[in-house]
């Protein structure tokens, strides 16, 4: 049997596996087809200060082996989050790395500090800040484009949480180099990274002659992604092995559907593992990966999965 | 509710919702596929489904097979269930439109092949509020699949049923020949080549003054819906419609088939069709957002974005 425990920035968890933030909402929905306390974390929608209403539809163009979304982060505030979702999410024994989102560093403290008061902040295994969310009406508040105000937000973030909360920071893959934007996320106080958030894209719908989504731009996720992602989670890996930026543990994400799959992004250089899209062909699919894995490493007699991480690099 | 479960082609186990959840999640084989008219009807084995659906409730399949490139779980309205000797043996009917490489692949299933389903999903048709009295319901096109089932269930509770088909033509009314689930039966076709020539809302004013109906059920295209819930509420009745949006999963997990719903405490907020529908009670639904394939934010939703400039 592989030991499969983890340990992320100080994050331990029983396996590397974990939903996709916006791909599993929190919890409920997806406990009817596994239980999801089996995973090494369950990771929550993006949740901001206040209820949001998220953008009009529609929201969802299916693409060849993937999807885009334009959802707005539509969700119920953290207030609400704390008094509802946090508290089912501990009462079925989940790990949670409970994503945060926000306009602007004040709202992302806000945001992180209410959550470190809740009653049930003793099942959060750490916090995932999605500096990278494609669906805001302004493409310049994408803080993951700019290395400064990722380290802004981080730095916010890690100010109000209590001293050894895991933080790690959501990267877009939408620049042109990632490393800078890793490495100053870091500086500012995040434990690891998640990498990657959807990719921007579009589609048009040729017999309106308009553009499909009524956001315009929309997120692009699922398998067509997957090779952004083994790329993205290579060089910051690379970066890592080099010293050009300290080493860190970095969640690989996109494009994941099964085992095999996941192994992928492990080899690149990833130390946990999320799987968000496939869940929509597969509620299943997070265990399911995670049953792959556990098989496939079995199958080659891996005595620890923390020693293939990277292990593609030379 | 635990399937039993039976094995997979390539030798997995089916996979089975987790005991105590009133969901089916089951490999299922075709049972058969009848072309019937412009659409097919797709008779699968759904283990256990019997026991959990109730009319209006709809399923979601994969399409594709195991790699195919298509992810996203197509919907569909559960035309009728069928309990089995046991519940192993239970079988579930769904009518498919040919309207893109998911549903042709389905309409292409035979005997034999198997498709991956989640069943029963999302809130069914309510009862109407008092027993007794009639009920009218509505189908547009493959809309009415749902309809027939609910009819029989209205008069097994003492509610006389009475059906509306329309569509746009001969070949895309669905189940004229169920009119024996009814106590009467109307057709319209907007060409005239069935029944009556024009929309159902033609024949309903009459219908509705003569059943002295208290409930409406609709099934079918936004428009229809719209229609069918103004002329109820211009008589004080309820109407229960079935929505149709865009969903890429079904089991209420990625959001994208929200529409705007007056709550009960008056506010509107954006409601997953998936989980809060399909049956929604039509004078809750905010119309006026709702207009050719779109939806927007209503300003006064919970959580809207306010307007650019912070003019709010
Ligand atoms: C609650 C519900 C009940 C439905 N019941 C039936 C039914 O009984 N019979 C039937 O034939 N069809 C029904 N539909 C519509 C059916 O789901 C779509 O026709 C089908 O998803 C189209 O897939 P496609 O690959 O053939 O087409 P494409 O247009 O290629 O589909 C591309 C993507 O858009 C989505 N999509 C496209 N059209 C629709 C639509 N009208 N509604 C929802 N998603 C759509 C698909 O799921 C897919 O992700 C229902 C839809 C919903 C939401
Ligand atoms: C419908 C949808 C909603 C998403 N919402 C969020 C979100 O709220 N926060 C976030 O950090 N990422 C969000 N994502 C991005 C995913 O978490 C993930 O990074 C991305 O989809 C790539 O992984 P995948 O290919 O496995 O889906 C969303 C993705 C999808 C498809
Ligand atoms: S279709 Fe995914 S939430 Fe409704």
């Amino acid at each position: 049997m592989t030991d499969l425990r983890v340990d992320l920035g100080g994050m331990r968890l029983a396996n590397p596996l974990m939903t996709a933030s916006g791909c599993a909402a929190n919890g409920r929905e997806l406990h009817r087809f596994f239980d999801i306390a089996s995973l090494g974390a369950f990771v929550t929608k993006s949740v901001k200060a206040a209820p949001a209403s998220g953008r009009g539809t529609p929201r969802m163009a299916e693409t060849a082996g993937g999807m885009l979304n334009s959802i707005g982060l539509q969700g119920p505030g953290i207030d609400a989050f704390t008094a509802v979702d946090l508290p089912w999410l501990a009462g079925v024994g989940a790990r949670v790395l409970v994503s945060i989102a926000g306009g602007d560093s004040v709202e992302f403290a806000q945001v992180a500090a209410t959550l470190a008061a809740a009653p049930d902040w003793g099942c959060v295994a750490g916090i995932e800040v999605n500096i990278s969310c494609p669906n805001v009406a302004n493409r310049g508040l994408v803080f993951a484009c700019d290395a400064g105000s990722s380290a802004e937000v981080l730095a916010a973030v890690r100010a109000v949480v209590p001293a050894g909360t895991p933080l790690f920071a959501k990267l877009s893959p939408d620049v042109t180099d990632l490393v800078p934007i890793a490495g100053a996320a870091l500086a500012a106080g995040a434990d690891g990274l998640t990498m990657i958030n959807t990719v921007l894209g579009m589609a048009i719908d040729t017999d309106r002659m308009r553009p499909h989504l009524f956001g315009v731009t929309g997120g692009l996720s699922g398998p067509a992604i997957r090779p952004v992602a083994v790329r993205a989670i290579w060089q910051v890996h690379a970066a890592m092995r080099a010293g050009a930026i300290p080493m860190a543990p970095i969640i690989g994400v996109g494009g994941v559907r099964t085992g095999r799959d996941a192994l992928e992004l492990v080899a690149a250089g990833a130390g946990g593992i999320q799987v968000g899209t496939a869940t929509f062909n597969d509620p299943r699919a997070p265990r399911r990966v995670l049953d792959e894995l556990t098989d496939l490493l079995d199958a080659r007699g891996v005595d620890r999965f923390a020693d293939l991480v990277g292990a593609a690099h030379p | 509710m635990t399937a039993t479960p039976h094995r997979h082609p390539d030798g997995m186990p089916t996979p089975t919702a987790r005991a105590g959840d009133a969901v089916v999640h089951a490999v299922s084989p075709v049972v058969e596929s009848t072309a019937v008219g412009e659409y097919h009807r797709l008779t699968l084995a759904v283990p256990g489904v019997a026991a959990l659906a109730t009319p209006g409730q709809f399923t979601a399949l994969a399409v594709g097979g195991a790699t195919s490139g298509l992810l996203l779980r197509r919907a569909f309205s559960i035309h009728r269930t069928r309990a089995g000797a046991t519940p192993a043996a239970d079988l579930m009917e769904i009518v498919v439109a040919d309207a893109g490489p998911g549903t042709r692949w389905l309409t292409e299933r035979r005997a034999g092949d198997v498709v991956d389903v989640v069943a029963p999903l999302g809130k069914g048709f309510p009862m109407p509020a008092r027993p007794g009295g009639a009920a009218i319901l509505v189908g547009g096109g493959y809309g009415s699949a749902p309809l027939f089932w609910m009819a029989q269930t209205l008069r097994s509770a003492g509610v006389a049923a009475h059906l509306v088909l329309g569509a746009a033509t001969r070949n895309r009314l669905y189940g004229t020949e169920f009119g024996d689930s009814a106590d009467s039966l109307q057709v319209t076709t907007d060409d005239g080549s069935a029944g009556v020539a024009g929309q159902v809302t033609l024949v309903l004013p009459a219908l509705l003054a003569d059943t002295n109906a208290t409930t409406v059920y609709a099934c079918g295209p936004m428009g229809m819906l719209r229609a069918v819930t103004d002329l109820a509420r211009g008589r004080g009745i309820t109407a229960y419609v079935a929505v149709e949006e865009a969903m890429a999963c079904g089991v209420g997990v990625c959001m994208t088939c929200v529409l705007p719903v007056v709550g009960d405490d008056g506010a509107t907020s954006m409601r997953r069709a998936c989980v809060d529908g399909p049956v929604l009670d039509g004078a809750r639904l905010r119309w006026s957002s709702i207009a050719d394939g779109r939806v927007s934010v209503p300003d006064d939703a919970v959580g809207a974005p306010r307007p650019a400039g912070g003019a709010r």
